[in-house]
């Protein structure tokens, strides 16, 4: 495709455009390699001959209990994922394959959580998990998003396209509507339940605010509160341990990027359209 | 009772049930405390013996003339006006480059979408480094060029633009996403019909392209309103709202008014604007989007 006057031109320009933008975007990370691989006296002054040492990652690691935070986190991750699964493929089902009363307007109420995301409802979600004395524990952080509407919403459209010969093949063959759900329809929705999963683990991988609110000690904070506790009071301005700690809670959804990228980008591709 | 009927009852039976364990966490944790917030914006917050008591709408007025609840209002919308626009250009220009046919594709959408997977966290902090006077990288360059150092973050003229470019930067790649999903979905006979016809790549753009991506757009558009008061994630990290209110946002403040002055009845208040401006937003979307975006 190139542009009528002096396509080559155009399209070097354009070439050129697109790899500086990608520099642009990419120079903070770099900057953030360079400070937490190198000694701190090198952290701002770029020589190329600047030692390689991996003491920041040792120190931070040290002056934080990191590896409960990266329990939490994974804990966290882990438990929201599957009741996520769970409770958002058997509303999909109902969505999409039965007829009741009231179904309209209970999808329309579950549409809403795409607007009011339960972060916007922070100081009365708060005062719920107070009620029910579970402040500071990991099931407060995970509650209010294991039933998603955005899951809902995704399943349900998936089940949809699914014939409806192949459910009434099933149910020849005796099944009941919940073999119907394990056997035809979780099966035939698989990518796009790589696609959630994958997107779910990354939004609560990096979630904050929340967590931040309702956690208040070593047992339950995640990697970006536990993160975020550690710059701000612990290292004053080091900025060699502070950016070494922030790769190194970052790493494992950073390296599982990196593996998986075609799949990364198609999950959010695919989680997209609708 | 016939046949038929029951076994339609028993399908509505069951579709109910399936439904209960997701329904009722959402009635839960969406439903019932944005009622409860509507409730509590008209009592006081209780304190110690005192108990609350209906205040009718005094949170409210408290509100009208609380001149920090005007200031974050407004820089809510600066903050929005100054990420969406260039967030969402950049997108469809780094899609139209990633699905086009330009040398390394592959590392330029890496390099493009990283920022999204990284914490809003992890992100602030790397450039709370980049914006520090004296030894970050702004200041760096500044000095190179003989400028003297400038406490960007610590000015009110410019800490509101720190942010922005912080947001854009970590959404644009995401907005990526969708526009190269809906760029892939269209023809390329058209792009090639189009050139036997002499139509110029701009005019192909203006006339083709960008009328097919207009759902997509308003998608992305949506998105971007509602995590422009959604994500308040790099105030905490990188000025907590400050200097005095000029980074603060509204999400931002109902989290000081609540938890920091634990004020929760005008945080109540406060979180009735958010509702209401989401609730908008969502009435806006219902009438304009759904005829353009058909839930299939």
């Amino acid at each position: 495709m190139g542009s009528h006057s002096s396509p080559g031109f155009a399209h070097a320009l354009e070439t050129a455009g697109a790899w500086l933008l990608a520099m642009l975007w990419i120079l903070p990370l770099l900057y953030a390699f360079w400070t937490a691989f190198h000694p701190s006296q090198y952290a701002t002054q770029f020589t190329l001959l600047a030692p390689l040492t991996l003491q920041n990652f040792y120190n931070a690691w040290e002056a934080a209990p990191f590896s409960r935070y990266f329990f939490n986190t994974t804990v966290l991750v882990a438990m929201i994922l599957v009741a996520q699964l769970v409770l958002c493929t058997l509303a999909a089902y109902a969505f999409a394959r039965f007829a009741f009363r009231g179904r309209d307007v209970m999808f329309v109420l579950v549409l809403i959580q795409l607007m009011i995301m339960p972060e916007v409802l922070l100081v009365e979600n708060y005062h719920t998990m107070s009620v029910l004395g579970i402040l500071d524990t990991l099931p407060a952080i995970g509650l209010p998003y294991m039933a998603s509407a955005f899951g809902i919403f995704l399943l349900r459209q998936t089940f949809k396209t699914i014939p409806k010969e192949l459910e009434d093949a099933a149910r020849v063959e005796g099944a009941n509507a919940v073999q119907i759900l394990m056997k035809v329809y979780v099966p035939l929705a698989k990518p796009v339940y790589l696609a959630f999963a994958l997107v779910s683990v990354s939004f609560h991988w990096n979630n904050f605010l929340w967590p931040l609110v309702v956690t208040n000690s070593v047992n339950s904070r995640p990697l970006t509160v536990g993160l975020q506790v550690f710059s701000s009071v612990d290292q004053g301005i080091d900025w060699s341990i502070i950016t070494a700690a922030t790769i190194m809670t970052t790493a494992p959804l950073l390296i599982a990027f990196l593996l998986f990228q075609r799949q990364f980008v198609q999950s959010f591709m695919r989680a997209g359209i609708r | 009772m016939n046949a038929a009927r029951s076994s339609r009852l028993l399908t509505s039976v069951h579709g109910w049930l399936l439904l209960l364990p997701a329904a009722s966490l959402l009635v839960l944790f969406t439903h019932f405390p944005a009622v409860a917030t509507f409730l509590h914006s008209f009592y006081s917050t209780p304190k110690g013996a005192r108990k609350s008591v209906w205040v009718g709408l005094d949170n409210y007025r408290q509100m009208v003339e609380d001149p920090i609840f005007w200031k974050v209002l407004t820089n809510n919308a600066y903050f929005a006006l100054g990420t969406i626009p260039v967030s969402i250009g950049l997108a469809l220009l780094m899609a139209i480059w990633v699905n086009g046919k330009i040398a390394g594709k592959g590392w330029l959408r890496l390099a493009y979408f990283t920022p999204t997977v990284l914490p809003m966290i992890a992100v602030a902090n790397i450039w709370l480094f980049f914006y520090t006077p004296q030894y970050g990288l702004f200041a760096q360059i500044l000095n190179a060029f003989g400028m003297p150092s400038f406490n960007l973050l610590g000015s009110k003229d410019t800490v509101l633009a720190c942010l922005i470019v912080v947001a854009i930067w970590k959404e644009a790649g995401f907005f990526m996403i969708f526009y190269l999903a809906a760029l892939q979905q269209i023809s390329p006979n058209l792009a090639e019909a189009a050139s036997i016809e002499g139509a110029s790549r701009w005019y192909f753009f203006r006339r083709i392209t960008f009328p097919l991506l207009m759902p997509t757009t308003l998608f992305v558009l949506v998105n971007a309103i509602i995590n422009s008061f959604r994500l308040v994630d790099h105030i905490v990290v990188m000025t907590k709202g400050g200097p005095d209110n000029a980074s603060a946002l509204l999400l931002y403040y109902v989290y000081e008014v609540g938890f920091k002055y634990w004020d929760s009845a005008y945080a109540a208040a406060l979180t009735m604007v958010l509702l209401v401006l989401l609730g908008l937003l969502a009435v806006g979307q219902f009438l304009f989007l759904d005829r353009k975006i058909h839930y299939r």
